[in-house]
């Protein structure tokens, strides 16, 4: 009731997004649909009382412009952003954590319009850390990339639904992709912190231990990983080592990034031996390096590979920042996920993953 | 009732109709019979001139005017037609 009549009585003060009338008799669900609102899945119609309520998840004022999102660079206020988290299903809680991913998505080694407008699958992954994910009640632990979280489901199909309708990238229109990707409703977790020995991601990216941040990464996924009998960390290494060169296309090289969603099954393994993030991810790389002869165009009767004169190098598969392992999932399961990144990253500089501390405001 | 429009509001806020085709040559137009009587003589006529152009025609309705299409009807139509031109008649 106190929503609705503030709704009645400041709406129009604080609101400025024009209001789409419909008659009563319309079901305004389907008013979302045949406007064009949607990504397929209904939306929660965004009324004055949701979208007020929205803003209060935030102390920025609503008409605070964040960025101008591609493709057509419309300026994006709070307010959109509120009206959009309304859409996605969205708690107001999850506001800070909804404009730092925007604000990461916007920056420009993200290259957001690329991702959006590619022929390949990806689309903006978002991965949280710090005490926020608790506070909101994320998951990290069982099925931390499957359905059944609200707020892993709202906040990365709400940074989608930005995209679609403030800055107007349809599928068939500047979104190009091929074939898409379930992913590109959402993809959205957090990563598992609950071991002190662990370097978080946000840490790892130069934030500190006990900063909440959100990390965006062009990606696409989940492909599985299953290996149940390598024990010990060098067998797994190689083991992984086998899945990763695969992302793409086993011959294609120094492109895709990857995210390795590592299971806690998997990682203990890491753990016993006393394996760090860091020695990990570098053994990950260096066993992803394999002979130019076996990768050239037309080596082995495949067409697709590196150029014939890289046929004398031992070639890396990834840059040497191109991997990121993040600690995710149920505790039964040697199973662990690859999230294939965007191919587009010919060098290591033309796009990067971002990550952006999330604002207590 | 109204809602907040969550776009970039580069566009109308009433809602665009969707762009008719530019020519009616080598479409499939669909005379669609809402079961009115009465319909047929109006819809014959219109198929005659339309033919009489050259152009491709499928009759399709709805059993009743009494009752709005079912899904499954306009999905019918959907998939054999590419424009439909109704017959109210009175």
């Amino acid at each position: 009731m106190a929503e609705r009549l503030e709704a009645k009585h400041s709406g129009k003060a604080l609101l400025a997004a024009r209001k789409v009338e419909y008659p009563e008799s319309a079901d305004p669900v389907e008013v979302c649909y045949d406007r064009g609102w949607t990504d397929g899945l209904p939306v929660t119609p965004p009324t004055d009382e949701r979208v007020l309520a929205m803003l209060k998840g935030t102390r920025r004022r609503p008409d605070e412009v964040i960025g101008r999102i591609p493709p057509y660079l419309a300026d994006c206020t709070v307010e959109k952003v509120a009206i959009n988290a309304v859409m996605a299903g969205c708690k107001p809680e999850y506001m800070p954590v909804l404009l730092a991913a925007l604000e990461a998505a916007l920056e420009p080694l993200f290259t957001l319009h690329g991702v959006l407008a590619t022929t390949y699958f990806s689309s903006p992954v978002l991965i949280v850390n710090g005490p926020v994910a608790k506070r909101i009640g994320m998951n990290s632990g069982i099925n931390a990339l499957g359905q059944g979280n609200r707020a892993n489901a709202t906040i990365g199909r709400a940074l989608n639904l930005i995209v679609l309708n403030v800055g107007g990238g349809r599928p068939g229109e500047a979104d190009r992709s091929t074939l898409g990707a379930p992913s590109k409703y959402t993809l959205c977790f957090a990563e598992d912190e609950s071991d002190p020995e662990w370097e978080p991601l946000s840490v790892a990216r130069g934030f500190p231990r006990g900063a909440s941040t959100v990390t965006l990464f062009q990606g696409h996924g989940p492909e599985a990983f299953v290996d149940q009998k390598s024990r010990t960390p060098e067998a797994l290494t190689r083991s992984l080592a086998m899945s990763l060169v695969k992302i793409g296309h086993p011959k294609l090289v120094q492109s895709a990034r990857a995210v390795l969603v590592l299971s806690p099954e998997h990682y203990a393994v890491y753990r016993e031996a006393g394996w760090n993030r860091k020695r990990i991810e570098r053994a990950l790389y260096e066993a992803t390096i394999r002979p130019g002869a076996e990768l050239v165009a037309g080596a082995g009767g495949v067409g697709e590979g590196v150029p014939a004169s890289r046929a004398n190098e031992m070639v890396p598969k990834f840059h040497e920042d191109g991997l990121m392992v993040v600690r995710a999932g149920g505790k039964a399961g040697l199973f662990s996920a690859i999230l294939p990144g965007w191919l587009a990253g010919r060098n290591r500089l033309e796009l990067q993953p971002v990550t952006r501390q999330i604002r207590d405001d | 009732m109204w809602m907040r429009d969550p776009t970039a509001e580069t566009s109308a806020v009433k809602r665009a109709r969707r762009t008719p085709p530019k020519s009616l040559v080598g479409l499939t137009i669909g005379l669609f019979d809402i079961g009115k009587t009465r319909t047929p003589e109006f819809l014959d006529r219109v198929e005659k001139r339309f033919n009489e152009k050259g152009l491709k025609t499928k009759r399709v309705g709805k059993p009743t005017n009494a009752k709005v299409a079912t899904p499954e009807n306009l999905q019918k139509i959907a998939s054999e037609v590419d424009v439909v031109l109704i017959g109210l008649s009175d």
